[in-house]
C-alpha cells in the first residue's frame, strides 16, 4: 500500500493494518465509555425498584414500582435489529473484500468483479432507521395506554433507555450514510473499508445492547 | 536559594505545627457521651499524622538544601531504588494507616450500628428551608401524623411540619423552634426534611447528620453537662443555608419535665 | 537475526522507518487550518491551555468576590452593588465547578498530555487528530454554556458544583435553580462528552503509538500518569453523564429519579419516589477518580522534574508506575466517604473508610521516592523545580489532613467544615495548580523557543507558596473549631462570629495571592515575545521532546521517528560522558 502524506484521516501511519488495528482498538475504548453509560442507568434502574421512600401522609415506606407492560412492537423491532446486524456484517466484508482483492486488481490481465449485487450498507441503513420509526411508535404506543416519561418509575426508565440506545444507534446510522456517501464520491476503498469494519462493530454492539435493555426491562422486575 | 527554601518550608511546618499543638482554634468542650471516645481518637490521629506531617516537611527542605548543586558537591547517586526500602514502607504505612482505622471502628460501631435505648427520649427533628422544629410525643408517647398538604411553615409551630390535629395521637404533641433535652438522658432524634437536604450538627455533642427527603435517620446521642449548645446546618440547603440555627438547650431532668409540662398546658 | 530479534520485527521496523521517511507531514496552510480547527495537538494542547488560563483568572475572581464577601457581608462593591447570599452560592458554585472542570481537568490533561504525550512517546500525533479537535470544540462549548449561567434570569445556580438534589432539580428550591441550573448540567454534559472523546484518543496512542524501543516501562512518568488518568476518565466521565441527564429529566420532564415527595416552601412538588442519595452515589464515583484525574498528571510531573533537576534517575520507577496504578484502581471503591453522613448505611461507611484509608498508601509511596530521588541528589533549583518541591510540600500536607476524614468518627465532626474545604484546595486545588505552573515554565522553551524569565519566576513562586499555605492552612483550625462550609456569612452563630478574625486573615491572604499571580500573566506573555531565546534542550533533560527542534516542527520529529535505547531517567550514568543520556542515544545504553 503505497503511503501518503494525507493530514488527519491516516491515523498516524501509510499502513492499513496498522490503521485498521489502530481504528479497531479505538472502537474498544470508546465502547468501554458507553458502557459505563449504561452501567450506570442500569444502576439506577435496580436501586430505583428496590428503593422504599416514605411516604409523609402514612409515614410508612412506599414501595411504587410497577412494570410497564411492553409492547408487542417492541419484539419486532428486535427483530428487524437483528436482521439489519446481518446486513450490516455482510457490508462490512464485501468492504474488506474490496480491499483485498485491490491489490489483485493492479495486476495486468486479472478481472476482479468486486461490485455488489445488493447494496448491504444501503439496506442498514434502511432497516436501521425502520429500528427508530419503529420506537418511535412504541413511544406512541406507550403514550397511549397512558404512560408518559414521567408516570411511574418504571416508564420513565423505559423512556430513557429506549431513547439513549436509540441516540447511539442514530449515531451509527450516520457513520453508515458518510461511509455511504463516501462510496458516492469514490473515496479509497481502504479508507472506507475502516469505516465500515469499525461502525459495524459498533452496530453489533448496539445490537447486543439493545438485547440487553430489553431483558433488563421485561425481566428484571 | 535553597536556605531559603528550607527555612520557608521549616517555618511554615512549624507555625502550622504551633496552631494544632497549642490548640488555639479546636474542638468546642465535648458535651456528650460519646465526645471523650472521640476526642481521644483524634490526638491519637493528630498526634501520628503531624509526625509524619513534620517528618517529610524537615526532610523536603533538608534535601532541598542540603544536596543542592554547587560545585564541591559530589555527583549524584546513580540509583534506581530499592525494593526492601519499598517493602518496608508500604508496609508500615499500611499498618499505621488501617490501624488507625480499626482503632476507631468500635466508637462507630457504638454510635451508629446499635439502635437507641429503650428508655431514650425521643425527638423528632424536621428541617426546611431555613429553620428546625423539634417535635416531642408527649404522654402517649406516640408521634401523631403529618400530611404534606397541611404543611405551612409562614404559620411555624405545628403548621410548619404539617401537623394533622384530626388524628388523636397529635393532642398531645409539642412542637418548638428551641430543642431542650435533659441530662445524662440519650436522645433519640428521628431526623426528617421537607423540601432539600439539610444536615443537624451540634459541634459540643460531637453530633452531624443529614436530614432527607424521604427518609427518617433515627440516631441518638447523650448530653451529658447542661447548657445551651449552638445548631448549624451542615448541608447546603439554599439561600439561608447560613442562618438556618438552632439551639439546644441540655437541662436537668425536673426542669425538662416542667417546662414539656408548660408548652402542653399552652396547648389547651 | 544472529541477536535473536525475529525477521518480522526487523520487517515491521523497515516498513515503520521507511513509511516515516516518506510520510512527513505536510504542515497547513492558511489561518483557520492552522490555528482555529487545527488537528496538530500541539495546537490542540495549546487551545486548551489558554482555555483553562482563561477559566482560572475567571475562578480566582469568583472566589475573590466570595473572600471580600464573607468578611465584609454587608458591604457593596463597585459595579456588582452588594452581594446577596444566594449570590454568594452562585458564586461559590460557579468557582468550584470551573476550576474543577475547567482548570484542573483540562490544563495537565488537555493541556500538557496533548501537547507532549505523542512527543514523549516518539510518536508524529495522536491517533485519531480530528477527534482530539472535536474534544477541544465540545470542551470549548461546555465553557461558555457555563458562562452563560451567569447571563440568563436567575442568574447561575446556587446549590454548589457538587449539585445535590432536590436543591439542584427544584427551580422552586432557590434562584438560580431554574434555567441557570438547567445550563450548568448541560455545559457539564458536553464536558464529559469532550472529556470522554480525549480519553480515547489518550489511550489508544499509548497503547498503540510508542516509538520503537519505547516500551511501557520506559515511558516517561507524564506519560503513565496521562495514560493512567485517561483510564479513569474513560470509567468516570460516562458516570457524571448518566447523573446528568437523570437530573435534566427531573428538572424538565417530570420524572422522579432523584426527588421524593417534597414540600417547598409549602407547595408541593410534583415528584415522589425518588432517591437523593442515588445522585450523590453516581456523582462521587465519578467524582473521586475525578479528584485523582485532577492530580495524577502533576504527579507524573513531579516525578519528571525531581528527576532532571536532582540529576539523579527517579527513586523507584516502577513502584512509581504501582503506585499510580492502585491509585487509579482504588479510587473507584472509595466513593462513600464524601457519604458518611448522608443517611448511607454505617456498615456500608465502615468499608469505604477501610478502603480509602488503604489508598493513602500508594500516595505515601510516592512521596517517599520523590524524597529518596532528591536525596543525593544535585539539586537544580530552577523555577520548575521550585514549584515541584513546592507540588510535594502541598501534597503532604493536604494528604496529611486525609485520614482524619477518612475515618467516619472523625468525620462526624468535621464533614461539611472548613477542614473538608482546606484539605482539597492543598491537596487538589493549590498541589495540582503547582503542577500546571512547574509544567508551564519547564516546557515553556521547548513550545515557545524561549526562557521565561527566572527571577519574576521565584517572585511568583514565593507569592504562591507562602500565601496559599496562608490561605488554607488556617481553613483546618476553622474546621476543627466546627466552621460550617458554604456559609455566606458568619453573622448568625455566636461560634462562627468568634472566627471572623481568623477568616479576615485568610481573605487578606486570598487578596495579596491573587494579586501575585498577575506575575505570572505578565510573565508568560512578555516571555512569549521578549524571553531569552532557548536551545532544544536548555534543562539538559533525558526524555524525547527534548531530542526535537524548538518549536517542534508539525509533525515532531521531521520525518525521522526515533528509535528508543534508554529509560527515562538516565542521568549520572557512572561512566557517561554527560550526567544525561537521551533516551534515543544508542551509544550510552544503560542497564535500564
Amino acid at each position: 500500500m503505497p503511503p501518503h502524506p494525507n493530514d488527519g484521516d491516516d491515523f498516524g501511519s501509510p499502513f492499513f493494518d496498522v490503521r485498521l488495528r489502530r481504528a479497531r482498538l479505538g472502537l474498544v475504548v470508546g465502547l468501554t465509555g458507553i458502557v459505563m453509560i449504561f452501567i450506570s442507568f442500569s444502576s439506577a434502574y435496580v436501586v430505583r425498584q428496590g428503593l422504599p421512600t416514605l411516604d409523609p401522609r402514612t409515614n410508612v415506606l412506599l414501595h411504587d414500582w410497577f412494570p410497564v407492560p411492553l409492547p408487542r412492537l417492541m419484539l419486532i423491532n428486535t427483530a428487524v435489529l437483528l436482521i439489519s446486524t446481518i446486513t450490516m456484517e455482510l457490508a462490512r466484508r464485501h468492504a474488506a473484500r474490496k480491499v483485498a482483492l485491490g491489490e489483485l486488481a493492479a495486476v495486468p490481465g486479472v478481472s476482479v468483479n468486486a461490485e455488489e449485487k445488493v447494496s448491504w450498507l444501503a439496506l442498514t441503513v434502511v432497516l436501521g432507521l425502520s429500528f427508530l420509526a419503529g420506537q418511535w411508535l412504541v413511544w406512541r404506543d406507550l403514550a397511549a395506554s397512558g404512560f408518559y416519561v414521567s408516570t411511574s418509575p418504571s416508564s420513565s426508565f423505559v423512556y430513557l433507555l429506549t431513547g439513549m440506545h436509540g441516540v447511539h444507534l442514530f449515531g451509527g446510522v450516520v457513520a453508515l450514510l458518510t461511509a455511504g456517501v463516501g462510496s458516492l464520491l469514490h473515496r479509497r476503498a481502504d479508507s472506507q473499508s475502516i469505516v465500515l469494519d469499525v461502525t459495524g462493530w459498533y452496530w453489533h454492539f448496539m445490537a447486543l445492547l439493545w438485547v440487553y435493555i430489553l431483558c433488563l426491562l421485561e425481566f428484571v422486575h | 536559594m535553597g536556605l531559603v527554601l528550607l527555612l520557608v518550608i521549616w517555618l511554615i511546618t512549624f507555625v502550622s505545627a504551633y496552631f494544632f499543638m497549642a490548640k488555639t482554634w479546636w474542638l468546642p468542650t465535648g458535651a456528650s457521651a460519646a465526645a471523650a471516645g472521640i476526642d481521644h481518637h483524634f490526638t491519637t490521629t493528630y498526634i501520628l499524622m503531624g509526625i509524619v506531617f513534620v517528618a517529610a516537611q524537615v526532610l523536603l527542605g533538608l534535601f532541598a538544601w542540603k544536596y543542592r548543586d554547587r560545585a564541591a558537591a559530589a555527583p549524584a547517586r546513580y540509583s534506581h531504588g530499592n525494593n526492601t526500602l519499598e517493602i518496608a514502607w508500604t508496609v508500615l504505612t499500611l499498618i499505621l494507616f488501617v490501624g488507625l482505622n480499626l482503632m476507631s471502628s468500635s466508637i462507630w460501631a457504638s454510635e451508629r450500628f446499635r439502635p437507641a435505648e429503650p428508655g431514650a427520649l425521643q425527638v423528632e427533628v424536621t428541617g426546611m428551608q431555613f429553620a428546625w422544629y423539634f417535635r416531642y410525643a408527649g404522654a402517649d408517647g406516640k408521634f401523631g401524623a403529618t400530611k404534606p398538604e397541611l404543611i405551612d411553615p409562614s404559620a411555624g409551630g405545628e403548621s410548619a411540619i404539617g401537623l394533622d390535629t384530626a388524628d388523636p395521637a397529635s393532642k398531645d404533641d409539642v412542637v418548638t423552634g428551641t430543642m431542650y433535652a435533659p441530662v445524662n438522658r440519650e436522645v433519640e432524634v428521628i431526623l426528617r426534611a421537607h423540601d432539600v437536604i439539610h444536615s443537624f450538627f451540634v459541634p459540643a455533642m460531637r453530633f452531624k447528620q443529614d436530614a432527607v427527603p424521604g427518609l427518617a435517620i433515627h440516631m441518638h446521642f447523650t448530653p451529658i453537662s447542661t447548657g445551651d449548645y449552638e445548631i448549624a446546618c451542615a448541608e447546603l440547603c439554599g439561600l439561608g443555608h447560613y442562618k438556618m440555627h438552632g439551639m439546644l438547650k441540655v437541662v436537668s431532668q425536673v426542669e425538662f419535665d416542667k417546662w414539656l409540662t408548660a408548652r402542653e398546658a399552652e396547648k389547651q | 537475526m544472529a541477536d535473536g530479534t525475529g525477521g518480522r520485527e526487523t520487517i515491521m521496523a523497515t516498513r515503520e522507518i521507511a513509511a516515516h521517511e516518506i510520510h512527513a507531514h505536510a504542515a497547513p496552510q492558511g489561518f483557520i487550518r492552522k490555528w482555529v480547527f487545527s488537528l496538530d495537538h500541539k495546537v490542540i494542547g495549546l487551545q486548551y491551555y489558554f482555555l483553562a488560563l482563561t477559566a482560572v483568572f475567571v475562578g480566582m475572581f469568583l472566589s475573590l468576590l466570595m473572600r471580600i464577601h464573607l468578611i465584609w457581608p454587608n458591604v457593596p462593591l463597585p459595579l456588582l452593588g452588594e452581594i446577596k447570599p444566594e449570590t454568594y452560592l452562585s458564586l461559590l458554585t460557579m468557582h468550584g465547578t470551573i476550576m474543577v472542570f475547567f482548570v484542573l481537568t483540562t490544563a495537565p490533561q488537555g493541556g500538557f498530555g496533548n501537547y507532549f504525550l505523542p512527543i514523549q512517546i516518539g510518536a508524529a500525533d495522536m491517533a485519531f487528530p480530528v477527534l482530539n479537535m472535536l474534544s477541544f470544540w465540545i470542551t470549548f462549548l461546555g465553557y461558555i454554556v457555563m458562562l452563560s449561567a451567569f447571563f440568563v434570569v436567575g442568574g447561575a445556580p446556587l446549590h454548589g458544583w457538587t449539585g445535590y438534589p432536590p436543591l439542584s432539580a427544584l427551580p422552586t428550591a432557590g434562584p438560580g435553580e431554574g434555567a441557570g441550573a438547567d445550563l450548568w448540567v448541560i455545559s457539564i454534559a458536553l464536558f464529559c462528552v469532550g472529556a470522554l472523546m480525549s480519553a480515547l484518543n489518550f489511550i489508544t496512542t499509548t497503547l498503540d503509538m510508542r516509538a520503537r524501543g519505547m516500551s511501557m516501562m520506559r515511558m516517561p512518568l507524564t506519560c503513565w500518569a496521562w495514560f493512567i488518568t485517561a483510564i479513569l476518565g474513560l470509567l468516570a466521565f460516562g458516570v457524571l453523564f448518566s447523573a446528568g441527564i437523570l437530573l435534566l429529566l427531573d428538572r424538565n420532564a417530570g420524572t422522579s429519579f432523584f426527588v421524593p415527595l417534597v414540600v417547598v416552601n409549602g407547595q408541593l412538588a410534583a415528584h415522589k419516589g425518588g432517591s437523593p442519595l442515588l445522585w450523590q452515589h453516581l456523582f462521587w464515583f465519578f467524582g473521586h477518580p475525578e479528584v485523582y484525574i485532577a492530580i495524577l498528571p502533576a504527579m507524573g510531573l513531579c516525578s519528571q522534574l525531581v528527576s532532571v533537576f536532582s540529576r539523579k534517575p527517579i527513586f523507584g520507577y516502577k513502584a512509581m508506575v504501582y503506585a499510580m496504578l492502585s491509585i487509579g484502581f482504588l479510587g473507584f471503591m472509595v466513593w462513600g466517604h464524601h457519604m458518611f453522613m448522608s443517611g448511607m448505611s454505617p456498615y456500608t461507611a465502615f468499608a469505604f473508610s477501610v478502603m480509602t484509608m488503604a489508598i493513602g498508601v500508594p500516595s505515601a509511596i510516592k512521596t517517599f521516592n520523590w524524597l529518596g530521588t532528591l536525596w543525593g541528589g544535585r539539586i537544580r533549583l530552577y523555577s520548575p523545580m521550585l514549584f515541584a518541591i513546592g507540588f510535594v510540600s502541598l501534597f503532604v500536607s493536604g494528604g496529611i489532613s486525609g485520614p482524619f476524614l477518612a475515618q467516619p468518627v472523625l468525620d462526624i465532626p468535621l464533614h461539611d467544615t472548613y477542614f473538608v474545604t482546606g484539605h482539597f484546595h492543598l491537596i487538589m486545588g493549590v498541589a495540582s495548580i503547582f503542577g500546571i505552573f512547574a509544567a508551564t515554565y519547564y516546557w515553556f522553551p521547548k513550545m515557545f523557543g524561549r526562557m521565561m524569565s527566572e527571577s519574576l519566576a521565584r517572585w511568583h513562586f514565593w507569592f504562591t507558596l507562602i500565601g496559599t499555605y496562608a490561605i488554607f492552612m488556617p481553613m483546618h483550625y476553622l474546621g476543627m473549631a466546627g466552621a460550617t462550609r458554604r456559609y455566606s456569612q458568619f453573622t448568625e452563630l455566636a461560634y462562627l462570629r468568634d472566627l471572623i478574625p481568623l477568616q479576615k486573615f485568610i481573605t487578606y491572604a486570598a487578596i495579596v495571592t491573587i494579586a501575585g499571580q498577575f506575575i505570572f500573566l505578565f510573565n508568560l506573555f512578555w516571555s512569549m515575545k521578549y524571553g531569552k531565546k532557548a536551545g532544544d534542550n536548555p534543562w539538559e533533560a533525558t526524555t524525547l521532546e527534548w531530542t526535537t527542534a524548538t518549536p517542534p516542527p508539525h509533525d515532531n520529529f521531521a520525518g525521522r521517528t526515533p528509535t528508543v535505547y534508554n529509560g527515562p531517567y538516565e542521568y549520572s550514568v557512572p561512566g557517561a560522558p554527560r550526567d544525561y543520556v537521551m533516551q534515543n542515544d544508542p551509544t550510552t545504553v544503560a542497564a535500564h
